[in-house]
């Protein structure tokens, strides 16, 4: 992944008749040498350099990135993705502020003055039936507005899918690259640890935890589903890693590295870490939406996020109690929680496809 | 030169055994040599005859397992480095003892700027700060002869070209002012106007530093052009150990005499080019006797039945062969008649 695309543009460049490093015209197809042209005047490269640097083509920084981001671009299923992704974000993070602030509705306001506003009423529907503004997606059964719910339920699945990736990436990518380097008996220990709990059906494992150490509080419960999702979360991580770390333990770079006196654990996080960035951008952002999807589960039998506060998973529960007479009480989350899923996997896959050129299928 | 406070190096008796599932391979079984200060030293072979395990051992990276240093000193500075603590091994390499490899493509961190990898050796070392470091990466590079050195040093590797990226390496094997560098066939992987290059530049670096060089290459006249002392090795032994001039003048083994046999001249008409028959041996399982018996052409039966001893030819000038009297002599009179 990492050498084939540069070298191809590496060549491309010194191919480039506009940047014979004499300045004089050439011949189609002359493909001046840089180390010959060394050879032979060393002020004439420099000067090369110093051109080419203001055509700003020499001297930019990480065409590997740059590379992968032009082809992600090239995706349209993966930047229709991206654009879904940050719409929702955005609308997640701001979204409830800024209903509260104009219609002064916070995602947990029961009307409780007027206990004809406390029932469900479908979007778009004032207290008499008429069509309002004030309610796009109706109101649940309490008389919540619905979309302020779903716009905070998303703030917290989202949350939920984010940090539980990130533990899983703090924790599976040192365990993965530990194991893998180290190799031989420590590494053999390490993932047959992983194995073992691989194995536990790790649903119920999520399950045994959240009710083991039951919180009072809704943020209590909140923190301990953090918790028991990136615990089982990082270990296809750490698979991946310790992959990855395995077939570039063995490259000359990191025996170079070893001697010039660099520590393992220096070895381990400052240069082969970074190696395995690619694949592991890309397991991540397909952890998020897996890790979503098992909150919403976990919410949706009950052990999830818990009311007042209100996940995608844990409103379509409680639609889901009502659908019959209140439809849109689930098809709102459910609708965005999908939609939001499905523009993650795109762009897991077009991030897979744009950092791995090989895996192309064009 | 010669005197004991002038040896950088001594070698002896390093055995390197590597165990695999088809016994045990004597990668380097018994070589002994000596190094002095500001003296270039040649190891020639051919691959697998043990060249790079020897100079793996010597900073002690020999992947373990299935590798062993089953015995032998590494006396650097008279002091063993087998016998030192890690930590220990780990300030001589890089600071002391510095290595250039062989494939300049793969042996820089494609992930990391040239900067980074540059720096990283003189904070690592000599305590650099982070600005110190990176004026000093810059000079490096500068006295490797990259153009325009400022603005490459952000680079990332990919952006170099093969000669280049030797350049970087080389840069950053001597950014510590190494006693010792070890090029592992530093021009193996490049093309012959660029070796020259990198060869002049190794040759040029080593006149102004005064770093002892050890040279591990298959390419005799890189060897006849860099270096004092030559070692020539061949299933894990050291068959031939002389002067660079004598042993080119001089061979006292026919594994020697084969090998620059091998060497096409330009001079002459095209015709089969000479080969030494045969491969090398599977070391894992070495028959009693000499290791070339079966491709040598003055083989007789002594060389299958007994391990030929390690003769001393001149003070600096020794073979291992059961008849190097005779072929140091016949060299001599071949030398005579041209």
């Amino acid at each position: 992944m990492s050498d084939k695309q540069p070298r191809e543009s590496f060549e491309h460049k010194m191919r480039d008749p506009a940047l014979n490093p004499l300045g004089e015209p050439t011949q189609p197809g002359d493909r001046p040498d840089p180390d010959i042209i060394a050879l032979g005047s060393e002020m004439a490269i420099a000067e090369a350099d110093v051109r080419s640097a203001e055509d700003g083509e020499y001297v930019r920084g990480s065409s590997l990135w740059r590379d992968a981001w032009r082809r992600l671009l090239k995706n349209k299923l993966a930047v229709f993705g991206m654009v879904v992704v940050i719409v929702i974000t955005v609308a997640s993070l701001i979204g409830p502020a800024l209903i509260k602030a104009t219609l002064g509705i916070t995602p947990d306001y029961i009307p409780s003055n007027d206990v004809k506003l406390i029932k469900s009423f479908p979007p778009f529907t004032g207290p008499n039936g008429e069509f309002s503004w004030s309610h796009p997606m109706g109101t649940d059964n309490a008389g919540r507005d619905q979309f302020a719910r779903v716009l905070q339920g998303g703030q917290i699945s989202l949350f939920v899918g984010v940090i539980s990736t990130l533990v899983s990436l703090l924790i599976g990518v040192s365990y993965g690259a530990i194991a893998g380097y180290l190799g031989g008996r420590v590494d053999n220990l390490m993932m047959r640890l992983v194995d073992v709990l691989y194995s536990l059906p790790y649903v119920i494992l999520v399950i045994v935890l959240l009710s083991m150490f039951r919180s009072q509080t809704a943020r209590g419960q909140l923190v301990l589903l953090f918790v028991a999702l990136g615990s089982v979360s990082w270990l296809t991580m750490a698979r991946i890693v310790r992959g990855q770390v395995l077939s570039l333990k063995n490259q000359e770079f990191v025996l170079a590295a070893r001697a010039t006196g660099v520590s393992t654990f220096r070895i381990i996080f400052r240069h082969l870490v970074p190696n395995t960035l690619g694949p592991v951008i890309v397991y991540a952002t397909l952890t998020i939406p897996q890790v979503m999807l098992t909150e919403a589960f976990l919410s949706f039998l009950g052990f999830g996020v818990q009311a007042p506060l209100a996940s995608w998973g844990s409103l379509a529960s409680d639609g889901a109690q009502n659908i019959a007479i209140f439809p849109w009480q689930l098809i709102f989350p459910g609708v965005t929680m999908a939609l939001t899923l499905f523009s993650l996997n795109f762009l897991g896959d077009g991030l897979r496809d744009a950092l791995d050129p090989q895996m192309r299928t064009d | 030169m010669s005197s004991a406070n002038g040896q950088l190096l001594e070698v002896n008796d390093l055995r390197t055994y590597f165990e695999t599932e088809d016994g045990v391979v004597k990668a380097v079984d018994g070589i002994s040599f000596r190094l002095q200060r500001g003296e270039t030293l040649g190891i020639v072979g051919e691959s697998g005859s043990g060249k790079s395990v020897t100079n793996l051992s010597i900073i002690r990276l020999i992947p373990n397992p299935p590798g062993k240093i089953v015995s032998g000193e590494v006396v650097f500075n008279g002091r063993d480095i087998l016998l030192l603590p890690p930590a220990e091994v780990r300030k001589i390499r890089g600071r002391r003892i510095a290595m250039i490899f062989q494939d300049p493509m793969t042996s820089l961190n494609p992930f990391l700027k040239i900067s980074r990898q540059l720096m990283e050796m003189t904070q690592l070392h000599l305590g650099h700060s982070k600005a110190q470091a990176y004026e000093h990466a810059i000079k490096m590079l500068e006295t490797v002869g990259i153009p325009d050195a400022r603005a490459r040093v952000d680079n990332y590797p990919h952006e170099f070209s093969g000669g280049m990226r030797q350049r970087v390496m080389i840069a950053m094997a001597l950014s510590c002012e190494p006693e010792l560098l070890i090029a592992d066939e530093p021009t193996t992987a490049l093309d012959v106007t660029i070796q020259a290059q990198i060869l002049e530049l190794i040759k040029k670096l080593k006149q102004e530093t005064g770093t002892s060089v050890i040279l591990i290459t298959h390419d005799l006249g890189v060897v006849a052009g860099m270096t004092d002392h030559v070692i020539v090795m061949y299933a894990g032994k050291v068959f031939e150990q002389a002067k660079t001039t004598e042993l080119f003048a001089r061979p006292g083994n026919p594994y020697t005499r084969g090998l620059l046999k091998s060497v096409p001249d330009p001079t002459a008409e095209q015709g089969k080019l000479y080969q030494i028959p045969g491969s090398p041996p599977d070391v894992a399982h070495l028959k009693p006797g000499c290791p070339f018996a079966p491709r040598c052409e003055r083989a007789e039966e002594i060389c299958r039945q007994e391990f030929p001893p390690f003769v001393a030819l001149t003070a600096d000038h020794h073979s291992l062969c059961h008849f190097a009297e005779e072929v140091f002599a016949s060299s001599e009179i071949e030398q005579t008649h041209e």
